[in-house]
């Protein structure tokens, strides 16, 4: 699918100026699924640390979590480097923020918000940010957790996730999620569904940070990692009643 | 039969196998020598490991144009950086500032890089800024065509703050290693080593690399064997 030696880029421009309008066709070092969901004292979210080349895993220290302000956590898959971008971008929404010193400070929801405008608007001129947020946090003990996508469709819920997260964790979410999880539950059925993610995803490493946000503020993780069980007798056999399949 | 002449027009690309690591001290930068036309080799003595400023070199992969320009704007901005800030650029803003112009330009831009350099507040750092313009400092990293077979290599024999000699070795081993077996890389192993005490530029010709599987001690010619005590070494 991405042909690394393709020259496409050097022609693109042969119609046109330089000034014509820069698309992104396609993303280079991309992350995969992000998951977040609220509990009873703030909000959690789960992302491993990859950072993939095409199929190749080529990074496994890539932070995808980061803090926004006081108040919020945003989370990337996607393209790496139009996530470092959005965060230039936040940084300075919130420095300017910061500096009207006027006691008021942007909460996720603005937050949110902003990202949706900056996502569906680079959509518009067919030259997205290659990314699927999340983006969640606590601000005067009300919670938030949303989503955008690289095309600008965003929605809040009460757990979210992107790509893979979307089709393998929101199911298992949707059954064991409910108000009033504590931290240890939260940890637990994040972890639950990093480690599905990790079985089944191609593109899921074993090594993963978990990010909180409270009223009290910010904390990710150490990077850690994940067991995994292989030890059955299906697996061990896995022809035993079919030979020849595999 | 003509097909292998519409290459001679083909880009200059550098397949290129690229390198840069940490050690206790510094970093050693470290790259291939070919650079190719298709086919056709058009340098087989490229120095693919570039001057930014006193303290920060760039290895440079893909196309040979685009990365080669993009050096000398990097290079045009640190120089004026250098002279507003009144001593010496820190390697990160080296690095940010390519970067900024990969980013920036990800659309035209073929080009993988590799920054390292020393300053006087972090010493010795390295990053990566692959297609797409995505910056990460780490401890070590590879890039290039030949990056492909190093990569398993790199995750048994890493392993931090080595010594100066032992990054070195490594890096001459790891190129040397990429170049049997990538196609688009060959040529002479250059290292750049840069610490405190400044900048050391190495050259490791082809002979006096190591050997690896299936390759053989190189010979003048095949005559020198007959001189040998055997009458013939040859095989019926």
């Amino acid at each position: 699918m991405m042909n690394l030696a393709d020259s496409a880029p050097a022609t693109n421009n042969m119609l046109g100026s330089e000034a014509d309008s820069q698309r992104t066709l396609y993303p280079y070092v991309t992350g995969t699924s992000v998951i977040g969901i609220k509990y009873k004292d703030g909000l959690l979210f789960a992302a491993d640390m990859g950072g993939s080349y095409g199929s190749t895993l080529r990074y496994k220290s890539v932070e995808r979590l980061k803090s926004v302000g006081k108040h919020s956590v945003i989370g990337a898959s996607g393209e790496i480097s139009d996530f470092q971008e959005i965060m230039r971008y936040l940084d300075e929404l919130i420095l300017f923020d910061n500096m009207w010193d006027d006691g008021n400070s942007l909460g996720p929801k603005e937050v949110h918000n902003y990202l949706t405008r900056v996502m569906y608007n680079r959509r518009n001129k067919f030259n997205p940010l290659w990314n699927s947020l999340v983006l969640g946090g606590i601000k005067n003990g009300k919670k938030y957790l949303g989503t955008v996508s690289m095309i600008g469709v965003h929605y809040e819920d009460d757990h979210v996730a992107t790509g893979f997260g979307n089709h393998l964790a929101r199911p298992i979410l949707r059954d064991e999620w409910h108000e009033n999880l504590t931290y240890e539950e939260g940890v637990k059925l994040l972890e639950k569904c990093m480690r599905v993610l990790l079985y089944r995803d191609r593109s899921a490493v074993n090594k993963l940070q978990i990010a909180k946000i409270t009223e009290e503020g910010f904390t990710v993780s150490e990077p850690y990692s994940l067991k995994t069980s292989w030890d059955f007798n299906a697996f061990k056999n896995p022809t035993l009643d079919a030979e020849g399949s595999w | 039969m003509d097909s292998i002449y519409n290459d001679l027009n083909a880009p200059h690309s550098m397949g290129t196998t690229i390198i840069g690591v940490t050690y206790d001290g510094g970093v050693v930068l470290g790259a291939d020598s070919r650079t190719s036309t298709g086919m056709y080799v058009a340098n087989r003595a490229s120095d693919k490991i570039t001057q930014l400023t006193d303290n920060v070199y760039i290895c440079r992969s893909g196309s040979a144009a685009d990365s080669q320009v993009l050096s000398d704007y990097v290079r045009y901005y640190l120089h004026q950086h250098t002279i507003q800030l009144g001593q010496p650029a820190t390697v990160k803003v080296a690095a940010n500032l390519v970067r900024m112009v990969s980013y920036n330009n990800k659309n035209m831009l073929q080009t993988g890089l590799i920054v390292g350099g020393w300053d006087k507040y972090e010493g010795g750092k390295i990053y990566g800024i692959p297609l797409g313009g995505t910056l990460l400092e780490q401890p070590f990293t590879i890039g290039g065509s030949g990056s492909s077979y190093l990569y398993g290599f790199f995750d048994q024999v890493w392993k931090e703050g080595m010594t100066q000699d032992e990054a070195e070795k490594l890096v001459v081993k790891a190129v040397s290693l990429a170049i049997a077996r990538d196609g688009a890389s060959g040529g002479v192993v250059r290292t750049v080593t840069i610490n405190k005490d400044g900048v050391s530029r190495k050259f490791y010709p082809g002979n006096t690399l190591p050997l690896w599987h299936e390759e053989l001690e190189a010979k003048d010619s095949l005559l020198d064997s007959l001189s040998a005590t055997s009458p013939e070494p040859m095989v019926s």
